[in-house]
């Protein structure tokens, strides 16, 4: 089993507001990790932090054992980390397929080999794939900006593992979707796991979507890490149900 | 009849009457009497100021970027070009070396602002656009300072000398034709996509591998060398530079004439160009009023129509074919990301 | 030696006026996400203001005056947000830019045509004496510019930390999402800030046109050390704000006497340049965090 990511000590704070202190876990190749606690808890800090979209105050990150610590969320991109969001964040103005052209680009060829090379970067292929695996078909050429909520959750979703990641960071991705959508987005990313080996990261509050979802727990308060282990025994800690009744 | 039969018909006929319409067609039965001088020459002009329009529009329609200082580097362009080709040097290559410097110019004035803030880059322009033309006119013994450069001539192409007016008109017709494919090339390779992307969504971009610093980058450099370019051809359409089309009012108005037109689509910069160079001409009467009216329009524009006169005609389309209940997005400044609550 | 404490001194005059402009700007862009290219303008007009209650009217120069910063606070504040800004600001910053370079081209064009293309003298607020302090000559006139700019900082940095109103305008500048939970009334806090800077320009106006002659042109120049202040100083703050004016307000001075007059507008924005080479947050900003 390989450590995809190690975090030691990540700690991050704002003025004198000490939104994440000393959180330190690793994540194997192939595990879902779900990342719960209550409002506040640090959660998405973490996660930005990881992500190089916030300089850790202190701490470092690892990925395959290479320190990528407060790297530019592009580069690490390019090293294999997607991400997902929470407030959605398509492209309107493109279509379902260009999205996942788009996203799959900067890992094809060259640079300069983009400019007078092919349209598509020779991602149709691949991004038909992609939209079939995920049963949009019928959705490819409309816009982006005219898809429902949960078409863009899953479009979301697809555009994240365009570029064959390692280790992909979905943060909330069950937020506002309806039960049956939030059903057919847990058995697709469930399936994409088995396939790819694709290490997981998954930031929730949808208790039963994380728990059936994942395969270990941490749990976060105030910024720290107060529990970790398999759903079942995180949900009986009596420190992680004190987390959330103390709110 | 798709999309792409009707635009290629109507590029053919754009064409054809761009190509015709100086010349007097009555020997053949057309009661077209032809342009004059003065006609031709406003015709010229137009083109040329679509050119450096088109680069403001790479800057600011797709990569979503102010520029203040186009024209600065149309000054670059022209002064360079006038300077060489006086000293003998061929006009292809003063032309080549015009864009060549005003893209590495480029470069190394959007490298330093894009590190920051998102909209450093408009003071930076600015600041630059006021240096540069302190230099053209304080630098006598170079540029003439404000005597400017004198008795420039216009080129010959293989022999045939282009100092006619229509001839010199349609040279500089081909160069905005070749340009203007050079931009179409960009903005549907995946380069335009990168562009477009790091326009609408720039955190999203970045997390897919998008390096928006680069390519907001390129874009600027290669938006200045459509302004090098544009002086390049100015400084023999007009025979005379002096300071005066290069100072700090211009770089204001090449940014509005693009959002006149249309930032983002591939019309907007001509049709902005278009109401730059007649808007004087037909407010003749109006005489200084017309800046006034100029501006007020803009700021109507932006309340109503974002997407400027393109977006017009682009909303006027989709509303004929009976668009869905979606409000169509206007093309290059309304932002497009949506906020959903979580 | 004593030259050069005179040029500093009418450099403090000068600056200490951009700063005002400056102090405006910035607080505008904290609040709301606005860059005000119009904002050199906006220090143009006031005067000319004065200039038609006086010339169209009659009326003596004090109540001219006060028509000058009521009139500003109204059309340039009030006006200025209801027309121009809050039907824009949902489109997102790009067309409100694009209209506020448009505004700045309607405010100098319409100056010019409705009332004069040419430069016109500007009755001084105080008399042009000269005093000698310590050995050194200054000019009251530069004193009580001094004086009335300060005072007038004061009486802001006083508002902004000593107030409840003033505090509840900081929160709303540094953070407004948190300011709101907080249940700060934040649209009005934005109102405020609109209001505050056309006050403050048409404090500058007054305290300058005297110096600079009042000409429809002057915004140009007038914007330029605006925006190279704010961001000389740190674009998120108010103190570099005023900072920055100081500096540029020195260093343009000293530029007029010790540089070639035709490269003197240069020397600011080589400043500016430099600026954002080697330290882009401003001398008293913080390192801004990557946008999230």
């Amino acid at each position: 089993m390989t450590t995809v990511l190690k975090v030691q000590d990540i700690a991050k704070s704002f003025g004198g507001v000490q939104a994440v202190r000393g959180v330190s876990f690793e994540v194997e190749e192939g595990e879902i990790l779900g990342i719960i606690g209550p409002n506040g808890s640090g959660k998405s800090t973490l996660f930005n932090c990881i992500l190089g979209q916030l300089t850790p105050t202190a701490g470092t990150v690892h990925l395959d054992g290479r320190d990528v610590t407060a790297l530019r969320p592009s580069t690490l991109n390019r090293l294999g980390v997607g991400r997902t969001f929470q407030l959605l964040q398509v492209f309107p103005q493109l279509s379902l397929r260009e999205n996942l052209i788009l996203a799959g680009q900067e890992h094809r060829g060259s640079r300069l080999g983009r400019l007078f090379g092919a349209r598509d970067a020779g991602l149709t292929g691949d991004a038909d794939r992609m939209i079939g695996f995920f049963r949009l078909q019928h959705l490819a050429e409309a816009k982006a900006g005219g898809l429902s909520y949960g078409q863009q959750k899953l479009l979301d979703v697809a555009m994240a593992f365009m570029a064959g990641p390692r280790l992909v960071l979905l943060d909330e991705p069950a937020g506002g979707v309806n039960l049956t959508m939030l059903g057919t987005l847990k058995e697709r990313l469930q399936a994409l796991n088995a396939e790819t080996r694709t290490t997981f990261i998954v930031i929730e509050h949808n208790m039963e979507f994380v728990m059936s979802l994942c395969t270990r727990i941490l749990v976060l308060a105030e910024g720290r890490l107060i529990a970790q282990g398999p759903p079942a025994k995180v949900r009986s800690d009596p420190a992680v149900i004190e987390a959330y009744l103390g709110h | 009849m798709t999309r792409l039969h009707w635009t290629v018909i109507l590029l053919a006929l754009l064409g054809a009457v761009l190509i015709l319409v100086p010349l007097d067609l009555t020997g053949y039965g057309i009661p077209w009497s032809g342009l004059k001088r003065y006609g031709t020459y406003i015709l010229t002009l137009w083109l040329v100021t679509a050119i450096a329009a088109m680069g403001v529009n790479l800057i600011l329609g797709y990569a979503g970027q102010e520029t203040l200082a186009q024209a600065a580097f149309l000054g670059i362009g022209a002064y360079l070009t006038a300077l060489t080709t006086k000293a003998g040097l061929p006009f292809g290559l003063a032309f080549l070396a015009s864009g060549v410097v005003t893209f590495l110019v480029g470069i190394l004035l959007g490298f330093p602002a894009l590190r920051v803030q998102k909209h450093y880059l408009a003071f930076v322009t600015l600041a630059f656009g006021v240096l540069v033309w302190l230099i053209f006119r304080n630098e006598q013994w170079l540029t003439g300072g404000v005597m400017g450069i004198s008795d420039i001539r216009r080129p010959s192409l293989f022999g045939v000398p282009l100092r006619h007016f229509i001839n010199f008109y349609w040279f500089v017709l081909g160069v905005t034709a070749a340009l203007a494919f050079v931009f179409w090339w960009i903005i549907r390779s995946p380069w335009g996509r990168a562009f477009t992307a790091l326009r609408e969504n720039p955190v999203r971009a970045e997390s897919l591998g998008i390096d928006i610093r680069l390519y907001t980058l390129l874009a600027f450099a290669i938006g200045c060398a459509y302004g090098g370019f544009a002086g390049a051809l100015y400084a023999p359409l007009v025979e005379f530079i002096d300071p005066n089309p290069f100072a700090l009012a211009q770089n204001f108005l090449f940014l509005l004439m693009v959002v006149i037109g249309g930032a983002g689509s591939f019309a907007g910069p001509f049709i902005g160009a278009a109401v730059a160079v007649l808007l004087p001409e037909w407010l003749r009467f109006a005489e200084g009023y017309y800046l006034l009216i100029y501006a007020t329009l803009v700021m109507v524009l932006m309340a109503f129509a974002p997407g400027g006169i393109a977006g017009l005609f682009e909303r006027l389309f989709s509303a004929r074919r009976g668009a869905s209940a979606e409000k169509p997005p206007a093309p290059g400044l309304a932002p497009a990301s949506q906020e959903v609550a979580p | 030696m004593t030259d050069f404490i005179q040029l500093v001194i009418a450099g403090l005059a000068t600056g200490a006026i951009y700063a005002l402009a400056a102090i405006g700007f910035t607080l505008l862009w904290q609040t709301s996400q606005t860059i005000n290219f119009a904002q050199g303008d906006f220090v143009m007009l006031p005067a000319f203001f004065a200039l038609a209650g006086m010339t169209w009217f009659g009326l003596p120069f004090s109540v001219s005056l006060l028509l000058a910063i009521g009139l500003s606070v109204l059309l340039l504040g009030l006006v200025f947000k209801l027309v121009i800004v809050d039907p824009l600001i949902s489109r997102g910053v790009l067309p409100l830019v694009i209209s506020s370079i448009a505004l700045s081209i309607f405010l100098r064009e319409g100056t010019k045509d409705v009332y004069s293309a040419e430069a016109q003298p500007f009755p001084a607020l105080f008399p042009d004496v000269i005093v000698s302090i310590g050995g050194v000559s200054v000019s009251l006139a530069q004193l009580g510019v001094l004086a009335v700019a300060f005072c007038t900082i004061i009486a802001l940095q006083w508002f902004l930390t000593g107030t409840r109103t003033g505090r509840q305008m900081q929160a709303t500048a540094q953070n407004r999402q948190v300011a709101q939970i907080l249940g700060v009334p934040v649209e009005r806090m934005i109102l405020y800030t609109f209001l505050i800077n056309a006050a403050l320009a048409a404090m500058a106006s007054l305290l300058i046109s005297p110096i600079y002659l009042a000409k429809f042109s002057n915004g140009e120049h007038l914007g330029l050390a605006a925006f190279v202040a704010a961001i000389v100083g740190g674009f998120n703050q108010v103190r570099g704000a005023i900072l920055g004016g100081l500096v540029v307000g020195v260093v343009d001075n000293l530029a007029a006497a010790y540089v070639s007059t035709s490269y003197r507008q240069a020397v600011p924005l080589a400043l500016l340049v430099l600026i954002i080479l080697f330290r882009p947050q401003g001398l008293l900003g913080r390192k801004e965090e990557r946008a999230v």
